[in-house]
């Protein structure tokens, strides 16, 4: 066999069934919370201001609370997905399979990016009953939805094969992907910080997706379209480089 | 019989520096019972681990079926079937969904047939909609069996299979091993129990300490180390072996009515009449002889011991 299909297929599928199995937590609890930023960040505290970049408030923080959403459930979604078997001892089961790293990768990764990808589009559709939102290149907007759900699942696997227990497990979701993001424009544009953290801005990966998403629904950019494409892709490249390091080297899965 | 699995010189040096396996060189042949006879952290688990894939290899090599477990490892994996010695199961998937899972995991596409035959020769097939977390341990160990059988390998690794589970259960799964090794699958077993060993392998391997002690056929391995022993119960009591007995080398027990006689099986001529003939001479009246083999038991004691 070139590729093992059945194998990728019933990864994946086991991993859909786990999310719909806990529909209230995997899809439900990120849209009530998007729900609350909309009413606290859009209605409250938005109708204070008018507009940025000429675009209504409540419409202009949709893309980074999408992002919010995206980075956080990828990340979370693929962690416990492979984190779960090594915690219970059944990857031995997978471990011993005629599977390729490749193989193991794209079933959990495949599926938790398909997670992410619904609870975006869930939240988007969401979105569309509290402001009039209009997405000026839609392809451009599901290539970066598309982009970011999987080069963040793939942060995500890369975690859940790091961590060995569960507090590590939420530590880099906690301590480095939310700051990452409510500090990479998510309710702003980085011009509306002073000069100097506008550059600090610049070495936050999170602000060029945030940017070219943000493009594709507005046309309102911190940096430009290519730069923030360049920018995801090198980010896919580099968590792909580190899980075929850690499936070639056993790192963590064979001792 | 040709060999199955081939394994040359292989070693395993965790990176805690503990050397679990040294230069193993072990051939499993097509359909035979291979029993893993050795105590705890003598490197069983980690022998069937790296055949399967599990953990690396510090050196050394291992062919299934011709196929290097490296090189070839879709091909050598899709051969086996491997039962872990926990009971590492998801809690909140029914039984059949768990089969079927491992089934695509090995790459063979769906057969509800075939699976619905083998969990009725696990007896599982009344529990196939229940959740694993609902099962009791013996069911849940042949649910693992069933997963390892899923992809219908042709070599099935039992790590420990009856390890914590009660006697009716354990000749149960004694049953299920010997109609697995007639439906054609090589087994390989690794147990402590030496009465497994002794029930149902056709060869027993004794490892210790990482080292492969010996490999030899079951019946072979008994008379060619085992010991018999002849129990001669007498009917009065004495003090003292007579002197004319001197030379049987006799043992009187505590009670002091009865001498055993400890004899090398492997030699024809075990000159029991003679003895029998002498003790009668002796004027002592008999009132029973036993004779026993030493189990394997005794022969694994004694290897593990040297």
């Amino acid at each position: 066999m070139i590729i093992n299909t059945y194998a990728v297929r019933v990864i994946y599928k086991y991993e859909m069934l786990r999310a719909w199995d806990t529909i209230l937590q995997s899809f439900a609890s990120p849209v009530i919370s998007t729900v609350l930023y909309f009413v606290v960040f859009g209605s409250a505290i938005g109708s204070r201001i008018e507009t940025v970049e000429g675009v209504d408030y409540g419409a202009f923080i949709v893309p980074g609370l999408m992002m919010l959403a995206l980075l956080t459930q990828s990340v979370s979604n693929a962690s416990f997905g492979i984190y779960f078997p090594r915690f219970t001892g059944t990857i031995y089961e997978v471990l011993s399979a005629p599977i390729s790293f490749f193989e193991i990768m794209l079933g959990y990764v495949g599926a938790a990016a398909t997670k992410s990808f619904i609870i975006g589009i869930i939240i988007l559709i969401t979105a569309g009953f509290f402001v009039d939102l209009k997405i000026a290149h839609p392809l451009w907007m599901m290539t970066f939805l598309v982009l970011t759900c999987i080069s963040f699942s793939l942060l995500g696997f890369i975690i859940g094969l790091w961590a060995d227990n569960f507090e590590k497990l939420q530590l880099i979701p906690m301590l480095i992907i939310t700051p990452l993001v409510f500090l990479g424009g998510s309710f702003y544009t980085i011009d509306m910080l002073p000069a100097a953290w506008q550059t600090v801005s610049l070495f936050n990966p999170v602000v060029y997706l945030i940017s070219g998403f943000r493009w594709s629904f507005f046309e309102v950019s911190d940096v430009s379209i290519e730069l923030s494409l360049l920018m995801i892709l090198l980010f896919l490249g580099i968590c792909l480089s580190i899980v075929w390091w850690m499936f070639k080297t056993g790192y963590r899965l064979k001792q | 019989m040709p060999a199955i699995v081939s394994i040359s010189h292989l070693s395993k040096v965790y990176a805690d520096g503990h050397q679990a396996l040294k230069d193993i060189n072990l051939d499993i042949h097509a359909g035979e019972i291979l029993a893993l006879l050795g105590p705890n952290g003598a490197g069983k688990t980690t022998l069937i681990s790296s055949i399967c894939g599990i953990v690396n290899a510090t050196a050394g090599s291992v062919t299934v079926d011709g196929n290097d477990i490296v090189t070839a490892y879709r091909a050598t994996r899709s051969m086996i079937g491997l039962v872990p010695q926990e009971l590492t199961l998801g809690a909140f998937e029914s039984v059949w969904d768990t089969v079927c899972f491992s089934r695509g995991l090995f790459g063979k596409k769906p057969d509800p047939v075939y699976l619905q035959q083998l969990l009725k020769d696990l007896s599982l097939w009344d529990k196939k909609d229940s959740e694993i977390m609902a099962l009791s341990g013996g069911m849940k160990r042949r649910v693992l069996i069933a997963k390892a059988l899923s992809h219908e390998p042709s070599i099935l690794f039992l790590d420990e299979p009856t390890a914590g589970v009660d006697v009716e259960l354990r000749k149960d799964m004694w049953a299920i091993v010997r109609r697995l090794q007639q439906s054609g699958v090589t087994i390989i077993l690794t147990t402590h129990y030496i009465e497994e060993a002794e029930a149902i392998a056709d060869r027993v391997g004794v490892i210790n300490k990482g080292e492969l002690l010996l490999v030899e056929e079951r019946q072979a391995l008994m008379q060619k180390l085992g010991k018999r022993q002849m129990v001669i119960e007498l009917e009065q009591t004495i003090d003292t072996i007579p002197d004319s007995l001197a030379s049987w080398s006799l043992e009187l027990s505590a009670g002091r009515h009865q001498l055993t006689y400890t004899y090398d099986s492997r030699n024809p001529d075990t000159n029991i009449a003679e003895l029998l003939r002498a003790v009668d001479k002796a004027g002592l009246l008999l009132k029973d002889v036993n004779t026993s083999q030493s189990s394997l038991e005794d022969i694994f004691i004694s290897l593990v011991k040297t």
